[in-house]
């Protein structure tokens, strides 16, 4: 007892220093595989740029009308409702309709008002028929209270129903760092793990002092940062386009640090399926694509199918973009996604127990 | 003096869903002394690397026991981890690492010095690499990588699975006299391999391994001796003439076809004397036994490497 206690002690206090070595070691190489950097720090907020310039335009398009001849009901419209361009001849502008040069014509003969509208931009052709109905409309009412002023008109005024203040960023932020945070902890364990299977880098630390589990524990740990240096970056990103973040919103380090668990627990499963690199990478892909679909992180669920809805409530991805919105975006508490944090942990946890139970330790 | 390692009886089955039940180690016994330089020879597929990944304490035996420096292998022990050196078959280096970053982290894992680190660099030749990523190193630089990894804790014992595998000669040569003076320093060294010539040139005993079962143990000379097998002469046709060699052949035997008269002796000091008195010595080749033999002998079939 006396030979071997001083042994023990020796090994027991380097324990925290073999961990930071290997940290550093991983994290390293981490930093230098260009293409994860790319993936993990620079592809979400590539996402969030495009979909928000995708979804985002709120501009309504000015449709543009081609006057035949003469029209004076065109004379009413307000400027820069539409922009219109004179036409030849009827013909010539059914051409330019069929053409896609504009999105409707109009002709006037006397009272009788005639618009045709574009099939081939068919979205603005449609707006501008309803413009120009509204138009024509507006003309009616100002002509008949001129001859009954006394008599009382309805007037219609419309607003968006959603919150004004909700810009597309806010909403499509949380999904985009749900996935970005899920393709990071799915293809990241699954790759890795192909890696450790043919490098057998594993048994290697496994016959240091600092074992295996330290060296498991080491790579977990920089998944874990990378996901929240991910975090950090995608929100910079999400501010720099017009996000505005709540006051909850470092509740988003829990979070995202349990989707991780979750995430690098599915990409262990795979890891230890997958026999190469690009079986990981299209193994990863077969589950992360559908998962996002499914659990609203480029759309909202409430656009889906019911179905798909239904599928949604297995997949921690659609958790962590809850837990996200709720604490980023509307400013919930923490206590509001108890339900999120819950189901996160569960499932990171039974897969957990999954992947170590089917696991071939053999192949590391 | 005590054993550095002792090995009873281990057996160690697979059992693959389309290669059905493997013995991949059935029954393996031995006992490496304290700065030995052991060998473990044997053909691809013969069970030696399953054997050491058990001594070393990667794989958990079916059955039988090791000792290392008088301690179990399995569980994990940190404290016998510090008194060993593994080089495995794969390189296995942190990818996009330099040499000294790699060699250092190993440092940081056996709690050596980072001047440990750069000696056993120069001690392997790599000190003008130490820039260099590792996955950019030739073949046989990463296996001296991975020796100064396995070294740089100071070990007692050393294992090195197969370290001159798909090296060329010349790299496999300079190897060698790098294992030598790993031995010469003290440490105990248990190498495999399946290059009869490295076994021969390098270790104090060789065990002779094939189908999972040790067939032979002893110094590759006393195992050769064992033989007592015949010395082959060979000399150019057209010195000789057939009756004048089987004259000097003196009872032994004598083949000659058009190329080459070959005796088969075990008095060579006799017959080459009378070759050189004859002036029948051109394209003289002398050929004692070796492992070779000795491996056919044992198994009864040829050495395919």
């Amino acid at each position: 007892m006396s030979v071997e206690a001083p042994v023990r002690a020796e090994t027991g206090t380097r324990r925290p220093r073999a961990f930071a070595s290997l940290v550093k070691a991983l994290g390293i190489s981490w930093v230098r595989d260009r293409s994860q950097v790319f993936f993990n720090l620079i592809l979400p907020g590539m996402f969030l740029v495009l979909l928000v310039s995708v979804y985002g335009s709120n501009e309504t398009p000015v449709p543009s009308v081609l006057e035949v001849g003469d029209v004076p009901v065109l004379e009413r419209a307000e400027p820069g409702d539409f922009e219109v361009s004179g036409a030849a001849d009827l013909d010539a502008a059914l051409e330019a309709l069929e053409e896609g040069d504009a999105d409707a014509a109009i002709v006037q003969d006397g009272e009788a008002v005639t618009v045709y509208y574009s099939q081939t931009n068919a979205t603005t052709g449609v707006i501008a028929l309803e413009q120009l109905s509204a138009l024509v409309d507006d003309v009616n009412v100002a002509v008949l209270s001129e001859a009954a002023p006394d008599t009382p008109v309805l007037e219609l005024e419309t607003d968006a129903a959603e919150d004004n203040s909700l810009e597309p960023v806010q909403y499509l932020a949380p999904g985009i760092l749900a996935w970005g945070i899920a393709i990071s902890g799915v293809f990241g364990a699954a790759g890795t793990l192909v890696d450790w299977k043919r490098d057998k880098l594993i048994r290697r630390l496994h016959l240091t002092p600092a074992s295996a589990g330290t060296f498991v524990g080491a790579r977990i740990t920089v998944s874990l940062l990378v996901a929240l240096l991910q975090t950090a970056l995608f929100l910079a990103v999400a501010v720099a386009m017009g996000m505005e973040l709540s006051a909850w919103t470092w509740f988003a380090v829990p979070l995202v640090l349990l989707g991780t668990a979750a995430f690098l627990a599915i990409g262990v499963v795979i890891g230890g399926i997958a026999k190469t690199g690009p079986g990981a990478a299209g193994l990863s892909n077969m589950v992360t694509m559908p998962m996002a679909f499914i659990s609203g992180a480029f759309f909202p669920l409430t656009a889906a199918p019911q179905w798909v809805q239904w599928l949604s409530v297995i997949s921690p991805m659609r958790y962590l973009n809850d837990g996200l919105q709720a604490v980023v975006v509307q400013g919930a508490s923490p206590a509001a996604v108890l339900p999120e944090i819950a189901f996160m942990a569960v499932f990171a946890a039974v897969v957990a127990v999954f992947a170590w139970k089917t696991f071939k330790f053999d192949e590391l | 003096m005590d054993a550095a390692i002792e090995v009873n009886d281990l057996q160690k089955t697979y059992r693959g869903r389309r290669t059905g039940e493997v013995r991949a180690v059935d029954g393996v016994s031995f006992r490496v002394e304290a700065g030995e330089f052991f060998g473990i020879l044997g053909p691809n597929g013969a069970g030696k690397t399953t054997t050491l990944e058990i001594v070393e304490g990667l794989r958990r035996p079916d059955g039988g026991e090791v000792r290392l420096l008088g301690q179990s292998p399995w569980p994990h022990s940190p404290a016998l981890s510090q008194r060993m050196g593994v080089q495995l078959q794969a390189s296995s280096f942190f990818e996009f690492l330099t040499v000294r970053e790699q060699i250092e982290t190993f440092a940081e894992l056996y709690g050596a010095s980072r001047a440990r680190a750069a000696e056993m660099l120069e001690q392997v030749g790599l000190s003008d690499k130490a820039r260099t990523r590792c996955q950019k190193l030739s073949g046989g630089q990463q296996q001296r990588l991975s020796i100064a990894c396995a070294l740089v804790g100071d070990p007692e014992l050393v294992f090195l699975d197969e370290p001159t595998a798909a090296l060329d000669p010349q790299a496999r040569r300079n190897l060698w006299d790098l294992m030598r003076s790993i031995n010469d320093e003290g440490r105990t060294v248990v190498l495999t391999t399946h290059y009869m010539e490295e076994a021969e040139a390098l270790c104090d005993r060789v065990a002779i391994m094939d189908a999972g079962r040790i067939l032979a143990v002893d110094s590759p000379a006393e195992l050769i001796r064992g033989l007592d097998a015949p010395t082959r002469v060979t000399v150019a046709a057209g010195q000789l003439s057939e009756e004048r060699a089987k004259e000097l052949a003196e009872g032994e035997t004598a083949a000659s076809d058009d190329e080459a008269v070959v005796f088969e002796t075990r008095d060579p000091q006799r017959l080459l004397t009378a070759l050189a008195a004859e002036g029948a010595l051109d394209g003289l080749a002398v050929r004692t036994a070796n492992l070779e033999d000795v491996f056919l002998n044992v198994t009864g079939r040829e050495w395919r490497e």
